[in-house]
């Protein structure tokens, strides 16, 4: 097929999709994310009807605390509150075989089943541009007039959790029994959280959690970096759904704080600003592994021993860049 | 440095998507687990979806995860009754998708089962191979 026809065919499947077919949503999800070449031209396609309006909200949290059990019982209060909500939830890839067990709709069908569209995304190893898959889907989801959206991934990896942090919201979910207070400060995770969650709340050693996350919160009041924004902690055991409707209150509170002091704007830039980065970066790669393929004189040096790598990599990113 | 706009290259390389479930009341999902595993070692994206699912849940997830194949375990000898149910579901939402059965399945059903549309039928005792290869060839 010429790149034309690709195009009208993308063209053809994001009506289907915007009118409302999930079958042509999910064939459009996969070009994304493959970065398919019959997905030539959709970015442009779907530019127009992605406002960038919709609410991101991003969940994390270590594997097991219960993300995706909490994501649909949140998608239920958000579509019985009379929105369209869609999901995103990544798993991570084998590193050995590249497969992977996508197994987080198994935790939302039986409450959000027919309440949200849920596409499972594995994030396909390090080169596999999740990075760029992601804010591709989030805008054909828009763009098919579904809103808020919601991203669920493990909190571990820093591309997961950048994904994660470029949310308009982030939850970040801890439960009783994985690590102390020092577990807690230790983590990245729980600095970018904007609504804390404490889920497994019946379970032993859920308050000494919430305990541990208060105190975490007040030295940030000391240093300044809860200055603008406490977020809420929230007891919740997502198994019986108790504390989602919470949660959701917590996230539409954090973002109509956003919208007062401006903070939506910023979120929205530093978004786009992180989408242009990483597509910059991923060209890059892509030449400079098109450039060691050619089999360079000054890596051959490098490999003789006569040059060192450092002086190597220095001739020929001159050249690259040029 | 690519001019391509849209940064779009084939990607080759992209794994099979596999719907995993069992329809129905059927509680044995050991079988499924270890098939998830084989198929992830694979290099296969296993979307799992477990026990006591609906032919409606199964194409649901078809139709959003933009799955290329559906494995369905059975194991309470509801196969002749529940195969024809989803292959018609299947056909009413016009999904062009290949369904595999494992499990409990009595040789003089593989006919009646593969005359029905269903791609292949995988047994116990299958290797991890054999089960890869099944699921290959019925998305080629």
């Amino acid at each position: 097929m010429s790149a034309g026809s690709e195009t009208r065919a993308a063209g053809e499947l994001l009506e289907r999709a915007r009118s409302g077919d999930r079958r042509a949503l999910g064939r459009l999800l996969t070009f994304v994310e493959h970065r398919d070449a019959r997905a030539h031209g959709l970015d442009d396609l779907v530019h127009p009807h992605a406002t960038g309006n919709a609410a991101v909200i991003g969940v994390t949290g270590a594997p097991g605390a219960g993300k995706s059990t909490l994501v649909g019982h949140l998608v239920k209060e958000i579509a019985d509150a009379g929105q369209q909500p869609a999901v995103l939830a990544v798993d991570p890839s084998s590193p050995l075989s590249g497969g992977a067990i996508l197994g987080d709709r198994i935790r939302m069908d039986g409450v959000a089943e027919g309440r949200a569209f849920i596409r499972s995304m594995a994030t396909r190893g390090h080169a596999g541009g999740l990075a760029l898959a992601v804010p591709g889907a989030l805008r054909l989801f828009e763009a098919c007039g579904f809103g808020p959206l919601v991203v669920e991934t493990v909190g571990v990896g820093q591309v997961e959790v950048d994904v994660t942090r470029t949310a308009d919201t982030t939850v970040v979910m801890v439960a009783p029994g994985m690590g102390d207070a020092v577990q807690a400060n230790k983590s990245g995770l729980l600095e970018v959280a904007d609504v804390l969650v404490v889920n497994k709340a019946d379970r032993p050693g859920a308050d000494d959690v919430r305990r541990d996350l208060e105190h975490m919160l007040d030295l940030g009041h000391i240093t300044g970096v809860t200055e603008h924004w406490r977020p809420e902690i929230i007891m919740t055991t997502a198994t019986t759904g108790e504390g989602a409707l919470k949660v959701h209150q917590a996230i539409q509170a954090h973002r109509a704080h956003l919208a007062e002091t401006g903070g939506l704007e910023d979120r929205r830039r530093s978004r786009i600003r992180q989408e242009v980065a990483d597509r910059m970066t991923r060209r890059l790669e892509d030449a400079v592994t098109a450039c060691l393929a050619s089999e360079p004189e000054e890596l051959a040096e490098a490999l003789q021993g006569t040059r060192t790598p450092a002086s190597a990599a220095a001739a020929l990113m001159e050249r690259l860049v040029r | 440095m690519p001019e391509d706009q849209n940064d779009a290259v084939t990607d080759r390389s992209a794994p099979i998507r596999v719907v995993l479930a069992k329809l129905g009341l059927d509680g044995h999902d050991r079988g499924l687990k270890v098939v998830a595993r084989m198929l992830r070692d694979a290099g296969m994206e296993v979307i799992y979806l477990g026990l006591r699912q609906t032919t409606d849940s199964v194409i649901a997830a078809v139709e959003q995860e933009d799955a290329d194949v559906v494995g369905l375990s059975m194991h309470n000898a509801g196969h002749l009754a529940l195969a024809p149910r989803i292959l018609q579901a299947l056909a009413d939402s016009d999904l062009d998708v290949p369904v595999v059965i494992g499990g409990i399945v009595p040789e003089a059903d593989v006919d009646t089962l593969r005359d029905m549309g269903i791609s292949a039928v995988i047994h116990p005792g299958a290797s991890a191979l054999e089960v890869a290869d099944a699921v290959r060839r019925s998305v080629a």
